[in-house]
Order: C-alpha cells, then structure tokens, then sequence
C-alpha cells in the first residue's frame, strides 16, 4: 500500500501553490530601491585582439551611469576553477586567467568586453551600443583536433597547444590494456561525437548586486544552485569580500541543470559595481544572451574500442577522449571528462580493465562544464553504444550479451577506482522487460511496415555514481573544495521545527520531501516542518544541489541533525517523566516510557526545552536547535535498465518515439511522485540530446544555434508517455537513508537506447548504418539512409 | 528596443497618411515584427498598428465565390472560419506557430513580410490569389518577388486577400524542430483548369512554383505521377543546420506527394 | 511615455508605457504583477502567455500601448474566488505537473485556452496545443496528465503507472 504521509509518500508539493499563483520570487522578481542596470558588450568575434575601447561617445547617452572595462578590474582576481587535473606526465593543467571583462583579447562570441551601468536597462543597452570598439581579428580554433594540430591559433597565447591537460587513467593499466586489446578474440571500435549542448534552464540568470553603506557589507541576489558556493569562491578569490562581509541568495530558481552550478563573471561584476556606485545593479539575461554566456555541455570527440573474448566476456575497455573546455576553464569544468566521466568506463559490467585517455583542449568557444550528468552520460553513451555495435557484429542478443557481462557481486571494487556498494542489475534488466513487451517487438514492427514505416528497439543499462561526494577522496582527485552538506534543525518551543539546508532546490521539491522526512523521524505532521534554503544569512556552510546529492548527502546530514534533536528531546522526556532515558520511545510524536502508558506530547518537551522550570540544567542546556555536517564515504550507485522504441520515416528520415521505459534502482525513495518526474524530466533531455538538440559553431566560431529560433527544445508532442519503474531497490549501505540520488539518471542512460533503436529500425529496411552521431535529426537520418551519412 | 511613438489609425486612410509621412513602418500582429524590433534588427520612428482598423478584420465570400479574408485577420479566425469551405487553408492557418501566435498573427502581415519559411505565401500562391492593397489589385505571381520581398510599394497596406477556392487542396509541412517553421511545405490546389503547386521554406528566394510538378499533376492528378519526377534541383535550395539543399529538395517531392494524396 | 489602461484580473488598472513597453513589461514592472514570466526574447517559449481578451497571446510580443482598454488575464487571476487553486492549478499540483515553477504560467494560461476550445481534448491534441509552452524540468509528461484530468477525464494516478 502506498504512504500517505512521510517516507515513501506522493505528498504533493507545497512551493506548487505559490508557483501555480504567479507568487514565486525568482530573481529577476527582486528590485532593490534604487537599482541601476547593466548590460555587457559581448563580443561578435570569436577571437580577436582589442586594439581600442571607445567610451566617450556612450559615456553621453542619456541614463549612462557608468562604463566598466577590464582597466577598472585591475588587481581584481579572474574566476577561479574549482578542480585541478594532473596530466599523465605529472604536469598540474593549464588555468589561463579568466578575466570579468576581457583583457587584451576577446576568446569566444559572447566574450564581455565592456559593462555599462544606467538607469534603465534600454539606455545601458543604448550605450553600449554607442561604444566604439576596435578589434583585430585572429584566426579562431574551434574544431578540436585542428586547435591541437601544430601551428594552430593560440587561444591563449602563452599557451602553445592549446591543451589543457592529457590524463590517463589508469595509468598503471595502460600496458595492460593495449595487450589485450592486442590479443582478443574480437575488438569493436567506434568512433563518435558527445554532442555539444546547452542546458537551458526556463529561467534566464539574473544577478542583483547590492552594497549596505552602513556596514560595508554586499548582498548579491543570484539564479545559483549553491549560494555558499558563490560567496566562497567570489568573496575569496575575485573580490577579496570576506565571507562575514558577503550575503549570496539565490532565492526561488528556475531550474538549473548544472549550468547554475557556476561562478559568473556577471555575478561577479555585479558585486563589485554595487559597492563602487553604492547602490544595487542588476543585470537580467535574455536568452539570445544565455547562450553565448551560460555554460554549455558535453562536446566530446571519442574512440573507444571494446575487447571481447571467444564467448564473449569484455577483457578491456579503451577509450580516448577530445574534450573540449572552450575558451576559459569554467568552475568544475576539468573534473568532467575526468573523474565524473573515466570512473564510470566499467559500466554494469566486469571488464577486468579500463584505459582512459583524455585531452582537453581550449578552444574559441563558450567555456563548457557540467551539464545534467556531466561526464557519466558521455561514459554511458560509448560504453552502451559500443557493446551494441558489438553485439551486432558478433550476432548475439544485445541484452544477452549484457547480461554475459553483468557485475553480480557488491561490494564490487572496479578497475578504475570506484567500489560500487550494491545493485542488482539482472533486476531491473528483468523489470524492464518485462514492461515493454518485447516479444511482442516483431508483431508491432510488422505493423510499422505495413504502414510504410521502420521500427527499431533499443535498450541499455547504465549506473552512475552520485550522491557528490567524499570530501577526502575528491581533494586526492583534486577538487578544491569540500563536498559535504549542512543542515541546522532548529524547533520552536511550540513544537514546529525549521530545517536550514545547505542543499537548493530549484525545482527539486525540497521543501516538501525534506519535511517528509523529518517529519517521519519525530512523528508529527509534515505541515510542522518548514525548510529553509538558498541564503547564506540562515543556512550553514552547505555545498548545494548538483550531481544528485541533495537528499543522499544533505537529507543525511538532515537525518543527523534531527538525530540530535530527538536525542536532546529523549533526556528532556526522560527528566519530565523521571524515567530512565533508555527506557524511553518516541512514536508519532509523542515520548513514552516503554511498558507504560506513561507518555509526553512533542509539544510539551519542546516547550520545557524553551521555558526550563523543569529542566535537567545540570545536564544539558536549554533550547533545542543542532546543526550537523554529514560528509559521505563513497558514492551512491544508481542504476538501471532503458528502452527506446522509435519508428522511422524512410521518406523523410524522421523518427518519432513511440515507447520509452525506464527501471531504476535508487535504493529507497522519499517521494515516489518526485521521483518519477525527476526521471521523467532526465529522459526528456535524454532524448532531446540524441535526436534534437545541437549546439553548433561554424568553422570561424559564430554560434549558429543562438536562440530558439535553431537550438531545438524539446516540445510536448516529441514524447509519449514514458513507463517508468523504481521498485527494483538495493539500498544504499552508506548513507542513513538508504537512498542513491535519481536526478540524472534519465539524462544519463536514454541517449543510447534512442541511438541504439534508431540504428535497429534503419537495419530492419537494409540500412546497415554503423553509428550516427547525435542529434539524430531527419536530416542526417535520411542522409544515413542514402549511404552518405557521417560515417 | 529602439523606442518610436506608437500610432493607432481607426481607418485605412489614416493609416496610410501616417505611413506617408517621415520614417514610419505598419504593425501587423507583430508576431515577427516585434521579436525583430527586441533583437534592434529594425528601427523606426513611428510605428503604425493596423490592428484598431476594423474595415480589414474579418472574412466573407465575394460574387465569384471567392473568399476574401481582411488583411488584419488573424490566424486562429481563419482556421476557424474555414474548416469547412476551404480546409487546407484552415488546416494551414491552425498549424501556424502555436496557438498564442495565433491569436496574434495577421494574413496580411504574414503575406507583407514574405519570410522564405512563412506559410501563407504557399497558400496564396497555390490558390493564385489576389492580394488587395489601398492601392489596387496584386495577383499572387506577382506580389512574391523573392525572399522578404514583394510587389508593396512603401507605405501601402493590404487590406483583403481574396481566394479562389480549388476542388481540391491540401498543405502539407515538414517542420524545422526549433522553430516549427517549415523546413520544407508544400501547397497543392487542383483548379478545373489546372493544378498549382506552391512551395515555401525550401528556396532562398522564397516561395516558388513547382512548375514540372504542376504540369505532371494537371495531366494526371496522382501521387504516383509526384514519385516519377525528378527532385527539383538542389541548387538555390536553403542549407543550414536543420537540412541541406539536397534534403530540402528532396523534401519537396515528397510533401507535394503528401499534399495530392491527402487533398480534399 | 503615456498611461495605459487595461482590465486586469478583473480590476481597472492604469500604469505608464512608452512606445515600446511590452506587455510582460507593463505587468511586470508597471504593476508589479511577477508571475508572468520571460524565457526567451523569440517568441517560442510561452512563459509570458496572458489572455487578451479572451485569447491566449504572448504578453513579450505585444505593445503594452496596442492594448489600451483591453481585458487582461493573468496567472494572478486564475485561483477561485475564495483564493484556492482553480481546476486546472489543482490538477498540475495533484498530477506534479510542474517542477522548478518557471514555465507553469504560461503553461497553465495556455492549457487554460485549450480547455475553452476544447474540453475533452485528447492526449495529442494536448500536446499540440502546447506547442509554444516549452518545458525543460518535466518532459511534459505530467504537464499533459494535468492537463487531461483537469478536463475531468480519467487519467493514471499519480506515481502509480
């Protein structure tokens, strides 16, 4: 029977109603008396040397309040990168200066060049247009191969080959695998492309700075998945603001997927204008804006080559990967392709050994970073797509050969680094089956034809890790921060209790399934328990919501908070009903002691706690309010089982998806209905990646996909219904709750499954196309078709 | 935006006297003109809104059974009003944008603006029609004179839009995903005295006549008789991030195809 | 600069606009009415859908000055008259229609305008009608189950399919 009420319930969300009644307050809801507006002159080359910056006229247009260029950021620091990579040959990367406005040259399209604050946003725009630029223009390096070839144009010019870093892993292992590689019965290669895209979140950024005179201290008003985040790396690193001095909130935001994850330069600037003007700036995004300054995603060039043996057990995996970091190193952008990405290569699966390779490279274009899943749907991608074209060269079952493969053992430590705590991936490989009908398959595809049409079934596995993440075991991997998460449990005499988490959610529905749970723990309705987010002023040191660790790392440090809280109240209940403490229970709200009908309320523990007449003094102070810190000893584990079932238009090329079925294992669940949309929601973008969305550059760097007008979101008739399944649980053995994160699954295993069934359906017509690379759009379809596609 | 005064006429000649004067340009339903001004890809000084001007809203059927439709009226009345005496041009209507753009969306703005990917042009010049200015008469091969080009003079306004209604009729349309423009459409009218074959979306000189198509379709009216042609050719096709100008011109046969088999 | 005056939510109210005041930008700023959203500057996203006069209209591509005297109805005026969720805004909560919040005004202005043309429609005249409605946090999927059981039809129940 369902819940209907705490841990495991649908409860609907209550930040719905505020949503649902046009009373959110999102960032760009907030003005602050007195407000100026910026608007940053961007670049329109990709890569050019700034001979002259001419103000004079546009310091004129009427409202012009002031006019920045990097001269008014000197001793100002760059934005700091979060992560540090060491290549194979012990080299620390490359970490170019990543200036608020550009210094010299500009690096990529969009590059800010200059800020003019005004009045109103349409006379800063005015302005800026008024403003006189001279730039010589440099041959831009885009394609990533061409930017590590000899001679190339030099991004940065100290740098000379424009490469970030060459990291292997494991390193230790290579020899190994290029032996068996060498000595295997079959080897299948593939050669393909992780598609440059653009996360997109509804809501455009926004920052608000503002300055207080009378205590020099800075608020900054930010779209931020983590404002802690912001505060520590702004404050420390670019303006020298000491964190007592510097509020960040990011208050409701809508949606995130990563790409608020970040440190901005606007955010930045906005800062440092407010407390130079004294009084607040604010700058709101358009979209056509968003997309030459948010961060993008994936953009991966990849040959991976699986080695099998005679009954085909995978003896080695290799792969080397281009990825590209643009033209500055955004905040996590190096940890990507890196540990998030090369730690996922075994899979479900238990190849012995694991080589990976990768090369960053810097090129004239927006810095990418991490994007839903960042690195692990691109680990997905190649490891699940090749086994498929193994499977067909061999002529054996893709789930066959899958499950020939299948990791049964947990703990099961893997070749490249991770100890994966449980799974059961015959489990959810069987649920999915069993869902999508799949001997019903060659009965649905006959009806397909009959209508003129070609119809293909795709299925992958995947796993993931997440639940980001111990903090010793990323400063080893170089991270430069800690990945821990906070959260304080302050309850009112009354009774009622605030959570004040380090998490954020900016659609995640914390406010609901966090109260759920600690409602849960105590007993008491869920309507008593508010949570608090978002604000540095009343929320501990807490890291944020990405990597989906909000309920496995912040709901556990909430866990041991109210752990605290109940342990505080038990000798309080003990004092009140002079009862040992041992002997003490508490159950839905109330304490009792054990074998008694002895009982206190919630309510009237909290409240001696507040008004202490009656109080162990001598034991234990007054007031029930703890703050814990929970830092997580491994990663969680999700994983799961996909399915894809598209039918394909031979006239036009244009695939339509008729059926796509998820089972996932997340371990235990909060909020079934939470969860299900989380899935729902990573599918969605799954698919968008494999047959809609690009975001493409021409060879001299423009941005061809620069607004919706040719970036191709999703829409509600690209879908069917989706089945999605999470009764499949392996509890997570390491954290308290026993959950695993289920944020990205969706985004990380759909993308194969959809190539996967378009590439079935093309070879039901005779199509013997090896790969196509995403988007799979009618076009390249139809031109695969033609025997001229890519590859 | 650059800001203008914004002028609001109740009658044609007061409209047209605004657009006489100084650096004025007319405002349809602004559904293109609008998100162009915002990107400052265009700049006026004044703007003149035809949408107070009741003489041009709303639709009728003239002596010759044509329909006329004014030229302020907007998608979603068309779709409407058309469902049942001429519905490829509702169907044609109902598909424009989304249903918001609809709302707003104007024939007369849409004809005016002549975007290569708009999906009146092949309505009106499949259904050889007539567009009405202030002015005087424009037949349809006349007033498309390439891409966001036309036969209007400055300053004059359409004001109605008159359509033969063919036997026979059908649009069909191959969406570009991003921007549910077509990538390629196709619209088919069969007349008693010959088929007209109009194609938007596929050639950078905007909407065109297929006419070895036409011919083929007038001696024979049959999907079979599209599958026998050869593609137009792929030269002067539009190729960009959404298809090449061998897919679009391949696309071209295949929705003419489309178009006869579903006309009614 | 001039003042504008439009029936909003049922009431009279009057704000200033100049020539190139948009909609959005006269409810937003003019009268501090936040919940219609803007995610784009091209006309494709939906999070700015008002009804004008009864119609559903991007509120980032009209002129605020255009609509002098019109009627104006906003995700502010959709809750019943004793303030709870109207139908279609209880749907979206009770099916999770709705996850970050951003999209979910214009999505329910325009599943609104549906509901009036059409008040059985099905599962893809749902989806076509939301064509100009982008979301990027809930794959739709619960957008269209909210949708239809707000149209009163039978639909999954939540979390259970």
């Amino acid at each position: 029977m369902p819940k209907d009420t705490g841990i495991g319930a649908s409860t609907p969300r209550r930040e719905d109603v505020r949503f649902l009644t046009g009373k959110g307050r999102y960032t760009d809801d907030i003005d602050v008396a007195g407000q100026a507006h910026v608007v940053f002159l961007r670049s329109d080359v990709a890569h050019g040397r700034i001979a002259s910056i001419d103000t004079s006229a546009a310091e004129g247009v009427e409202g012009v309040v002031r006019i920045f260029t990097s001269k008014d950021f000197e001793g100002v620091g760059g934005i700091p990168c979060g992560w540090q990579i060491t290549s194979r040959d012990g080299e620390v990367m490359r970490e170019p200066k990543h200036p608020i406005l550009a210094e010299g040259k500009v690096r990529h399209v969009g590059d800010p060049i200059a800020a003019v604050v005004a009045e109103t946003r349409a006379q800063a725009r005015d302005a800026a247009e008024a403003i006189v630029v001279e730039i010589e223009d440099l041959p831009a390096v885009i394609d990533m191969k061409a930017a590590l070839a000899e001679g190339a144009p030099r991004v940065h010019d100290d740098l000379p080959d424009n490469l970030c870093y060459d990291w292997g892993f494991v390193e230790e292992n290579r020899e190994a695998v290029d032996r068996a590689i060498a000595e295997a019965a079959h080897v299948t290669t593939l050669d393909l492309v992780n598609n440059r895209l653009v996360a997109n979140p509804m809501e455009p950024r926004v920052a608000v700075g503002d300055y207080a005179r009378h205590d020099g201290s800075s608020t900054l008003y930010t779209t931020s998945q983590n404002p802690h985040v912001i505060r520590l790396l702004m404050g420390a690193f670019v303006l020298g603001i000491p964190e007592h001095k510097l509020r960040v909130v990011a208050p409701d935001v809508g949606g995130g997927f990563g790409t608020k994850i970040f440190h901005y330069a606007e955010e930045a600037f906005c800062t440092f204008a407010a407390r130079a003007l004294e009084r607040p700036v604010k700058w709101t995004s358009s979209r056509s804006e968003a997309f030459m300054s948010d961060a993008h995603g994936r953009d991966h060039v990849t040959r991976i080559e699986l080695a099998l043996d005679a009954d085909h057990n995978f003896t080695a995996v290799r792969t080397q990967t281009l990825a590209n970091m643009g033209a500055y190193l955004s905040t996590f952008a190096p940890s990507v392709p890196t540990w998030l990405h090369g730690t996922l290569m075994a899979g479900n699966y238990r190849t012995p050994l694991v080589y990976v390779n990768v090369k960053a490279v810097f090129t004239n274009t927006v810095p990418v970073d991490a994007y839903r899943g960042a690195g692990r749907p691109e680990a997905t991608f190649q490891l699940e797509r090749v086994i498929d074209k193994a499977a067909r060269e061999l002529g054996v079952d893709p789930v066959e050969l899958r499950r020939r493969n299948f990791i049964r053992e947990f703990p099961y430590q893997t070749p490249v680094a991770v100890e994966y705590d449980t799974g059961d991936y015959d489990a959810t490989m069987d649920c999915l089956l069993e869902m999508i009908d799949r001997d019903g398959f060659p009965a649905r595809r006959a009806e397909s034809e009959a209508r003129g049409k070609l119809r293909g079934l795709g299925i992958n596995c995947y796993i993931e890790a997440c639940g980001i993440a111990p903090s010793k075991l990323v400063g080893q991997l170089g991270a430069r921060a800690g990945l821990y998460e906070s959260a304080t449990v302050r309850v009112n005499a009354t009774g009622g209790l605030v959570v004040m988490t380090g998490s954020h959610s900016h659609g995640q529905g914390h406010e609901t399934s966090f109260a759920q749970v600690v409602a849960d723990m105590i007993g008491i309705n869920e309507d008593q328990v508010e949570i608090v987010h978002g604000d540095t002023a009343n929320t501990p040191m807490g890291m944020g919501t990405y990597g989906s660790r909000s309920l496995a790392v912040g709901g556990s440090a909430m866990v041991r908070a109210t752990e605290k809280i109940i342990a505080k109240a038990r000798k309080i209940a003990a004092h009140l009903m002079e009862a040992g403490e041992d002997d003490i229970e508490l159950k839905d709200g109330k304490f009792t002691v054990m074998g008694t009908d002895k009982s206190v309320a919630w309510g009237d523990v909290t409240l001696a706690a507040y008004v202490p007449h009656n109080y162990p003094l001598e034991d234990i102070e007054p007031g029930l309010e703890e703050t814990a810190f929970y830092d997580p000893n491994n990663f969680t584990y999700p994983s799961g089982a996909y399915a894809c079932e598209v039918e394909v238009d031979p006239e036009t090329g244009k695939v339509d998806v008729l059926a796509f079925a998820a089972a996932d294992d997340f371990g235990n669940v909060v909020n079934p209905m939470i969860v299900e949309g989380q899935v729902h929601g990573g599918i969605a973008q799954g698919i968008g990646q494999a047959l809609l969305e690009n975001c493409a550059y021409d060879a001299e760097g423009q941005l061809l996909s620069a607004s919706y007008m040719d970036y191709t979101m999703p829409r509600a008739h690209d879908f069917p219904m989706f089945q999605v399944d999470h009764s499949c649980r392996t509890p997570c053995t390491h954290n308290p709750l026993g959950v695993k994160g289920c944020g990205e699954a969706g985004a990380i295993g759909s993308p194969p499954s959809v190539v996967n069934a378009v590439l079935d359906a093309l070879a039901s017509g005779g199509h013997d196309v090896a790969h196509i690379d995403m988007p799979l759009t009618s076009g390249k379809v139809w031109a695969a078709m033609q025997g001229r596609g890519d590859k | 935006m650059y800001d203008f005064e914004l002028l609001k006429p109740a009658t044609i000649d007061e409209a047209a006297a605004m657009l006489a004067e100084g650096d004025a340009q007319a405002l349809g339903g602004g559904q293109t003109l609008i998100p162009t001004m915002k990107a400052r890809l265009a700049q006026m000084d004044r703007l003149v809104a035809l949408s107070g001007i009741d003489a041009i809203r709303g639709v009728c059927t003239d002596d010759d059974g044509r329909i006329c439709i004014g030229g302020g009226t907007s998608h979603a009345t068309v779709a409407r009003e058309y469902a049942k005496s001429y519905p490829a041009l509702a169907s044609l209507a109902g598909r424009i944008g989304d249903p918001a753009v609809r709302s707003r969306g104007t024939i007369g703005g849409s004809l005016a603006n002549n975007d290569p990917s708009a999906c009146y042009p092949a309505a009106a010049l499949a259904s050889n029609a007539t567009i009405v200015t202030n002015t005087r008469d424009i037949g349809a091969d006349d007033f498309f004179q390439g891409m966001f080009t036309t036969a209007l003079e400055e300053g004059e306004i359409i004001t109605e839009v008159r359509f033969p209604v063919p036997e026979k009729a059908a649009y069909e349309k191959f969406i570009q995903p991003a921007s549910r423009f077509p990538l390629v459409a196709v619209f088919v009218a069969k007349f008693a005295d010959g088929v007209r074959v109009a194609v938007t979306g596929a050639s950078s000189d905007g909407v065109f006549r297929w006419s070895e198509a036409e011919q083929a379709l007038s001696d024979d009216w049959s999907a079979d008789v599209v599958a026998g042609l050869a593609a137009p050719g792929a030269e002067g096709m539009i190729s960009d991030l959404h298809g090449d100008g061998a897919y679009r011109a391949h696309l071209v046969k295949v929705m003419t195809a489309r178009a006869v088999k579903g006309a009614v | 600069m001039g003042k504008v005056t439009m029936t909003v939510n049922g009431k009279s109210r009057t704000a200033e606009a100049e020539g190139r005041t948009l909609l959005v930008e006269w409810l937003r700023e003019g009268l501090r009415l936040t919940g219609t959203h803007v995610g784009c500057d091209t006309s494709q996203c939906g999070a700015c859908v008002v009804h004008v006069d009864g119609a559903p209209v991007k509120a980032c591509t009209v002129l605020a000055q255009e609509l002098d005297g019109a009627e104006v109805r906003t995700i502010e005026g959709m809750a019943d008259a004793d303030g709870s969720l109207g139908t279609i805004q209880q749907a979206f909560q009770d099916y999770h229609g709705l996850q970050c919040g951003f999209c979910t005004p214009g999505m329910v202005m325009s599943a609104a305008s549906l509901l009036e043309e059409n008040p059985k429609p099905s599962e893809a005249e749902v989806r076509h009608y939301l064509e100009g409605n982008i979301c990027r946090c809930t794959g739709y999927h619960n957008i269209v189950k909210a949708v239809m059981a707000a149209s009163g039809q039978e639909v999954a129940p939540v979390a259970a399919e």
